[in-house]
């Protein structure tokens, strides 16, 4: 039959052979392909083949499902080897008897392992560990072993030893021919590092150790080396290197390699120009890449052959990050340089097991490579830098050692890398490709980017790369990173703020209708009356329904459902007159009172009934509320301070009051507490605020985002001995900034914390106006100054609002009666719940 | 929308639609039991169940805010004091706590009055 379609076959369904179909349906549908497999299974990551161990399945494994050959209209011929190529005819003849033409064929077998010459090789219990086959049988077996050793101490016999520790075997051993672990990738002082750690994972290490006969009656009992030395052991896992599965070329007469593998040029092409082969079969400029980011490479270079483009094979960076559980080992660029061609820095701490080392060019402006053991955090960027020829900082000892002392460098990091930097070498995915997808797609999730770009689905160590690049270009961008609200609103806290602004929206529903979904909840309720009052002001008591529990009665709910009472004191100043009042208020009603920690008298124990009665009769005595139950302004605590204290440099008390008076009533994200200091000794406790002012000689220093609670902080310097008046703008710009930007419920410091650039940020903010704002938060908050009401006198004069303070609707005189007290010390207390 | 289907239903005036807030609640009296009803306005809905939270035995549930979870939208009440949140249909606690359970009664409104129905316990 014809076909209008050119063919290709694919003889190999490894990483590579699927990588290549992979890539070639994505750029085309203009070639029939058919794909032969020897393996049971589709193509699966044998680059995380050992989580085989740790609980996944083969199916998780899988590169593919087999729906997606089908729906790419690949034909996949499964346990199912080609055992011929006739290059005449240009066909190929599998095990099963399929004879399949070919216009291209790809040659992706990959290798096996490589098994040495060692008699009794062929014993039972003797395994190698390449397939989810492999591991299949070793797990079997281990069941009955009690110790084990892996033949070769490289990146995957490792990998191998770790496995068998997983898979409980008491002993492990690593049998190394070499003088060192690792010996392709790392240094000798690395290897010993290295040891150091794989001995404290509980693995013994043998080095310069060749084995002589793998001894036994039918399955192996013991290692016999050529030292006369002799190893007990029940099971053996050979990982010696791999051998490139060449056979079938060899058998075509395509050249080969002495050692092994099919030679091809810079197009991955073989002595015959319609035969390509990839991956680890291929034998490029003499070597054999025996990792997948090159063999994915080498696909991209057939496919741009066969399609007539000129993509080329250069060689490929070897650098490696072993992911060998409790251990990082990484090598990069040129770890093997040594001086005088270079200079080298090298850092070993031998507690923490801690082995770095770097090789920079002679001339001080380069990074070589290196080597990290313990500690390959820093693996992504230096790599980078080396790539990338990046400058290097002054020192550059603090590539490894981090900057010490002085200010944390919060310079470059990622975003100061070059577009066309390769980030995924898997993958060969660049920043510029993941920025792109970010501004130009929108695609802001790890998921995502790993979706349209594949970038992290390989070995997945560039994944904490990727999300910094991801964070750096939406902030790049000006796109906030997303916090949402709750189920109801996609949107964050400050997102929420600017909309309602924007578009005027007054009530609670409006914005649901508008912004959101459902009909709200306990969360987005309380956050967007918040909002709704940092922005107009309005009385709260008119959308009662959305307020938090406290701030619906205007009161904060006790045990027992009574609330407490509790009026405003400015700096904790207060008159005999006013202490007589609320002592005949706090007879009159049988409530409970206490000076609180905040410089002011609580009542406490009063039925929602009486709450308008009670503050009738304080507002008439010209209390008014003191909003204990708000997030916002709190209590202004103050110190005596220069009018009565023999230290005192000005008067705290009048400061206090005037800040308390300013801001009382302005609702924000979290409460707000301040405090004035009338000197240094601080008896106001200003620097646990979250605004502090302390007299100086000069003036006035001003502290911000300070709190105790839970997680105490202390407040940091914003200014130091400024006036009243620089004092009282910094206070307005601050406050007005921090209800407009932080989410609900943070506190200052908390929103300190996680502000961009911390304090030096925040500073220039308030001081240097660098975003141009600070006329706009002064006038907004002196609007929220202008329009201050004491909630509880609107409520009493207000019969309508008065009659919400009942708690039967349909007998509003009769009071709560399971309300219950118990005498306490000549007062009352809740009873116990 | 009620269906009356057991004899023993009584139902029994409440209260004026005008005393429940707009998506609010609000508590009645009926002898000596505290019944807690909601207006779900924006629902177009009302419900009335046991005013008693049961996690710390608190009459306060008419006081807590109403809202809707999930993709049906369960209509919802969240107690004032520690924010335990149960379904205003079925009265099953909706953040995990399965062993409370509150009682949820059928409501009807005839023009502005607002009637409970209430099982008798003989
Ligand atoms: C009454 C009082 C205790 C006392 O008898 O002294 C008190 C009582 C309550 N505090 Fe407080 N705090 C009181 C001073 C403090 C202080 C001390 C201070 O202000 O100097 C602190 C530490 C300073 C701080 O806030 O940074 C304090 C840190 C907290 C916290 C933890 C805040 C944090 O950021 O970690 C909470 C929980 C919260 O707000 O979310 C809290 C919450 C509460 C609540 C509101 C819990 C509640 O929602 O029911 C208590 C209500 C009592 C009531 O019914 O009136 N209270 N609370 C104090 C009232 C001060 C006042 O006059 O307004
Ligand atoms: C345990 C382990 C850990 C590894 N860890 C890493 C790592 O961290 N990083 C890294 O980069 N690399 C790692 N590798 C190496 C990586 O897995 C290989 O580089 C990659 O799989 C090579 O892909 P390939 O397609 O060339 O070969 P393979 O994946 O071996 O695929 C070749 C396929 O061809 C089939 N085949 C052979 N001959 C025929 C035939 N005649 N007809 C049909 N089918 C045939 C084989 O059965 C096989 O399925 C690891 C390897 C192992 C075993
Ligand atoms: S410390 Fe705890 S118990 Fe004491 S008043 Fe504050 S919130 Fe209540
Ligand atoms: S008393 Fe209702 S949730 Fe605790």
């Amino acid at each position: 039959m014809t076909n209008e379609k050119e063919t290709i076959v694919v003889i190999g369904n490894g990483m590579v052979g699927y990588k290549f179909c992979e890539k070639l349906v994505a750029k085309t549908d203009a070639y029939q392909i058919v794909v032969f497999g020897d393996e049971p299974r589709p193509a699966y990551d044998r680059v995380h083949l050992s989580e085989y161990f740790n609980g996944k399945t083969g199916d998780d494994l899988l590169m593919n499902t087999l729906e997606w050959y089908s729906d790419k209209k690949i034909s996949l011929h499964l346990n199912d080897p080609v055992q011929e190529i006739d290059r005449h005819n240009k066909t190929v003849h599998s095990l099963k008897g399929i004879t399949q033409s070919y216009d291209y064929l790809i040659l992706a077998t990959g290798s096996s392992a490589f098994v040495p010459d060692i008699p009794g090789v062929e014993k039972e219990g003797v395994f190698v560990y390449r397939t989810i086959e492999d591991l299949e049988l070793i797990s079997a077996y281990s069941k009955k072993a009690k110790n084990g050793a892996v033949m070769g101490g490289g990146l995957l016999g490792l990998e191998a030893a770790k496995a068998l520790l997983d898979l409980g075997i008491q002993e492990t051993h690593v049998i190394e021919f070499a003088p060192r672990l690792m010996p392709r990738q790392i240094d000798s002082a690395g290897s010993n590092m290295l040891q150091m750690k794989l001995r404290a994972l509980g693995l013994q290490i043998h080095l310069n150790k060749s084995t002589a006969l793998i001894a036994g009656d039918g399955k192996i009992e013991a290692l016999n080396f050529t030292d006369d030395t002799t190893l007990p052991v029940d099971m053996l896992v050979i990982s010696a290197g791999i051998r490139p599965r060449d056979e079938l070329a060899k058998l075509a007469g395509l050249e080969v390699g002495t050692r092994g593998g099919i030679v091809v040029n810079e197009h991955m092409q073989t002595s015959d120009a319609n035969i390509f082969a990839i991956g680890e079969c291929a034998l490029h400029s003499g070597m054999i890449y025996g990792l997948v980011a090159p063999g994915y490479e080498m696909a991209e270079v057939a496919i741009s052959k066969i399609a007539g483009g000129d993509k080329q094979f250069t060689g490929f960076d070897m650098s490696t990050k072993l992911k060998l559980i409790g251990v990082d080992v990484a090598s990069f660029g040129d770890p093997f340089i040594n001086e005088p061609d270079c200079r080298t820095i090298a850092l070993e701490d031998t507690s923490k097991g801690i082995y770095k080392r770097i090789n920079i060019s002679k001339d001080g402006k380069e990074l070589l490579g290196g080597v990290l053991i313990g500690d390959a955090a820093d693996y992504n960027m230096l790599l980078q830098t080396v790539k990338n020829k990046l400058a290097l900082p002054p020192n550059p000892e603090d590539l490894i050692l981090g900057a010490r002392g002085g200010a944390v460098n919060e310079g470059a990091g990622v975003m100061s890398l070059p577009d066309d930097a390769l980030i995924c070498s898997c993958e060969s995915v660049t920043k510029g490709d993941i920025c792109c997808s970010v501004k130009e797609e929108g695609v802001t999730s790890l998921d995502g980017i790993k979706k349209c770009t594949k970038a992290g689905t390989g070995c997945g160590g560039c994944i904490p790369m990727v999300k910094d690049i991801i964070t750096g270009a939406m902030k790049e961008q000006g796109m906030y990173v997303k916090n949402v609200l709750c189920e109801h609103f996609d949107y964050s806290r400050q997102e929420l703020l600017d909309l309602i602004k924007m578009n005027n929206v007054r009530s609670y529903d409006e914005v649901l209708d508008h912004y959101g979904r459902g009909d709200g909840c306990e969360v987005c309720k309380p956050a967007v009356a918040s909002i709704l009052s940092s922005l107009w002001n309005d009385l709260i008591v008119k959308q009662q329904p959305i307020q938090d529990s406290n701030d619906r009665y205007l009161a904060n709910i006790q045990k027992g459902g009574t609330y407490s009472v509790v009026p405003r004191i400015p700096g904790g100043e207060i008159t005999p007159e006013k202490l007589i009042v609320i002592g005949q208020v706090a007879k009159k009603y049988n409530l409970y009172t206490k000076i609180t920690g905040g410089q002011r008298i609580d009542l406490f124990g009063a039925h929602v009934n009486d709450l308008p009665n009670i503050w009738e009769e304080l507002i008439d005595a010209g209390f008014e509320s003191g909003h204990a139950y708000g997030k916002s302004l709190r209590t202004v605590k103050s110190c005596v301070g220069s009018t009565w204290c023999r230290f005192g440099l000005h008067d705290s008390v009048s400061f206090a009051i005037e800040v308390e008076d300013r801001y009382k009533g302005i609702r924000s994200p979290h409460k707000l507490k301040g405090g004035v200091s009338g000197c240094i000794r601080e008896c106001a406790e200003a620097q646990a605020k979250d605004f502090g002012i302390i007299a100086t000689e000069k003036g006035w220093n001003l502290y911000i985002c300070g709190n105790g609670g839970s997680k105490p902080q202390h407040a940091q310097l914003l200014a130091a001995d400024i006036d009243k008046e620089t004092c009282i703008k910094y206070l307005d710009r601050f406050l007005m900034f921090y209800i407009k930007t932080a989410d609900p419920l943070a506190r200052t410091a908390t929103w300190l914390n996680k502000m961009e650039g911390g304090m030096s940020y925040l500073k220039n903010v308030i001081i240097n106006d660098s975003l141009g704002i600070c006329e706009q938060l002064e006038e907004e908050i002196q609007g929220l100054i202008d329009t201050y009401h004491c909630e509880w006198a609107e409520v009493v004069r207000n019969p309508e609002l008065r009659k919400r303070f009942s708690h039967f609707v349909n007998a509003p005189e009769e009071k709560d009666p399971t309300v219950a007290f118990a005498p306490m010390r000549e007062q009352v207390k809740a009873k116990e719940w | 929308m009620e269906i009356e289907l057991a004899t023993d239903l009584k139902w029994i005036l409440a209260c004026s639609t005008l005393d429940v807030p707009e998506n609010g609640g609000a508590c009645i009296k009926h002898e000596d039991e505290q019944i807690a009803i909601f207006n779900f306005s924006r629902r177009n809905e009302w419900f009335a169940t046991q005013n008693l939270c049961p996690h710390k035995q608190q009459m306060v549930l008419s006081r807590g805010m109403i809202g809707s979870t999930g993709d049906t939208c369960e209509p919802k009440v969240a107690c004032p004091f520690h924010k335990k949140t149960f379904s205003l249909v079925t009265g099953e606690c909706l953040s995990g706590d399965e062993e409370y359970e509150i009682k949820t009664y059928p409501v009807k409104v005839i023009g502005d009055k607002v009637y409970v129905g209430i099982r008798s316990t003989t």
